[in-house]
């Protein structure tokens, strides 16, 4: 107990819980909608690109937010454009995603005089949590808070059934690109402490755990929203106690979550 | 008679391609329109411009019902049946065209809801999963979704698909008892010939390219 209330004593680490609280539950939201449209892959897709601009911002000596967002925003309309055409679904996110990727770690070789720590790209380092970062976070987490509440039917018609939503006068094209590029910002974001490669866990894990446990889609955003809170804290703490990295920590307490929430729902159907 | 919604030269079709093209008909208050034709002869392209899904390449469809008040019922297929969402929930979100700018449903709506439940006899599955629910079942449920939208005018895209034959006779019955008893004006989209003998005032046929509505004399 002692250990964890000295924890907080460390600036870095409140920045980065207040930080990864307020993106955990942006992404449990945003995660929600995504996952039941079936397009979870689109956050691992845009946490890619996210990590080609956060390279190449690097290497230019440029502010990596500002650079990220933007390209995560278009990166997410591109995704959604894609959809109407040829070029559609899981092949349009691998193109992007590897494209991004590429020209990322290109960047990074050609300015191999900038000193990148490659590996806080990819896995995550709280220490780069900055109070700006925090600031960023606790404004996206009111604009995600506020839509989900005062839009709660809308998202809800939209996600079960895209077309009766756009029958009854629902400007969808609309609600598909703020909550696109809400996403993206969450990836950009959450990407700092998380990393490139497990960022979408963040809006994946909750979703799938909560389908376990909850059969209303009430049910299902509040225990996802629970679930993701509660795994972060104790990945969290169990990263700061046993000096192991936060994102994987983060990632295996959602996974052992999961697979308690599956073992309780088949024990319960028996 | 009054007119709800005319349909003037309308062509529709995808990417410049045509496949609707110049058709003209009425959909009369209390009618019972049957449209008929094989897979890809065109029939969810015109659900879709009736609903303004896709925009008319030439034409134009004129509404003479209150704003977005159609009752839509998509093919059960094309939602996806594993959703976590209890029946309330799924129907009560037919009345989204309601909600005009408001954030939150009222009682009158949650009422609205109960009683499109109460009138196809699933009031008891109200709390139900909608995953756990039968073809039968979640067609039922997505119908009670369309009667919250409007008692207008239904259009209920190929109800008929995945259902054995006896849910398929039951499903009839209830869109002519609606029809009949309550007054609401249905347009029912099938490649199914059962519906052509026993329901129906007007037939719209789809047949190579050909459309042609016709009116039956006994009405059904």
């Amino acid at each position: 107990m002692n250990e964890i209330l000295t924890m907080f004593s460390y600036g870095f680490i409140v920045r980065a819980f207040v930080s990864g609280l307020l993106i955990s539950l942006c992404a449990s939201l945003l995660g929600v909608t995504l996952v039941l449209r079936n397009n979870a892959m689109i956050s691992d897709g845009l946490s890619h690109v996210s990590f080609g601009a956060f390279a190449i911002a690097a290497v230019f000596g440029l502010t990596p937010l500002y650079v990220a967002i933007p390209a995560a925003i278009i990166a997410s309309i591109m995704i959604l454009r894609l959809n109407e055409g040829k070029l559609h679904g899981d092949s349009a996110i691998a193109i992007l995603s590897s494209s991004a990727l590429a020209i990322g770690v290109t960047a990074i070789s050609i300015g191999s005089g900038v000193n990148v720590d490659l590996n806080a790209y990819l896995f995550g380092s709280i220490l780069s949590i900055s109070q700006s970062d925090m600031i960023v976070s606790i404004i996206v987490c009111a604009i995600v808070m506020a839509l989900y509440v005062f839009s709660y039917n809308r998202i809800f018609a939209l996600t079960f059934d895209r077309d009766f939503a756009k029958s009854t006068g629902m400007k969808t094209d609309r609600y598909d690109l703020i909550l696109a590029a809400l996403a993206s910002v969450v990836i950009v974001m959450g990407m700092r402490m998380m990393g490139a490669l497990l960022i979408s866990s963040l809006t994946i894990f909750p979703t799938i755990t909560s389908r376990y446990l909850a059969h209303s889609y009430k049910g299902v955003i509040c225990t996802s929203v629970v679930v993701s809170l509660i795994c972060f804290v104790i990945g969290l703490v169990l990263s700061y106690v046993y000096s192991l990295p936060t994102g994987a920590m983060i990632v295996i307490v959602n996974l052992i979550v999961l697979l308690c929430a599956m073992l309780f729902s088949t024990i319960s159907k028996k | 008679m009054k007119t709800l919604v005319e349909v003037k030269n309308l062509c529709l079709g995808y990417e410049g391609k045509e496949v609707i093209h110049n058709l003209s008909f009425q959909i009369e208050e209390h009618d019972f329109i049957i449209v008929l034709g094989a897979n890809g002869s065109g029939k969810s392209t015109l659900v879709k411009g009736l609903l303004k899904l896709i925009k008319p390449m030439h034409g134009e469809v004129i509404y003479h019902l209150q704003k977005d008040m159609i009752g839509y019922m998509p093919q059960v297929t094309k939602v996806d049946g594993h959703f976590p969402a209890t029946v309330f929930e799924v129907v009560l979100s037919g009345a989204l065209n309601r909600l005009k700018k408001r954030a939150f449903f009222r009682s009158g709506e949650k009422k609205l809801a109960m009683e499109s439940l109460e009138m196809l006899n699933i009031a008891d599955l109200k709390n139900h999963p909608f995953s756990d629910l039968s073809g039968g079942q979640k067609q039922k449920v997505l119908l009670a979704r369309a009667l919250c939208a409007t008692r207008e005018l239904l259009i209920l895209d190929e109800p008929s698909n995945n259902l054995d034959l006896k849910s398929k006779a039951e499903f009839y019955d209830l869109i002519k008892e609606l029809n009949e008893k309550r007054g609401i004006t249905i347009m029912l989209i099938t490649h199914d010939e059962h519906g052509k003998e026993s329901l129906g005032n007007k037939i719209l046929s789809f047949d190579d390219h050909e459309v042609t509505c016709t009116r039956r004399e006994a009405n059904a």
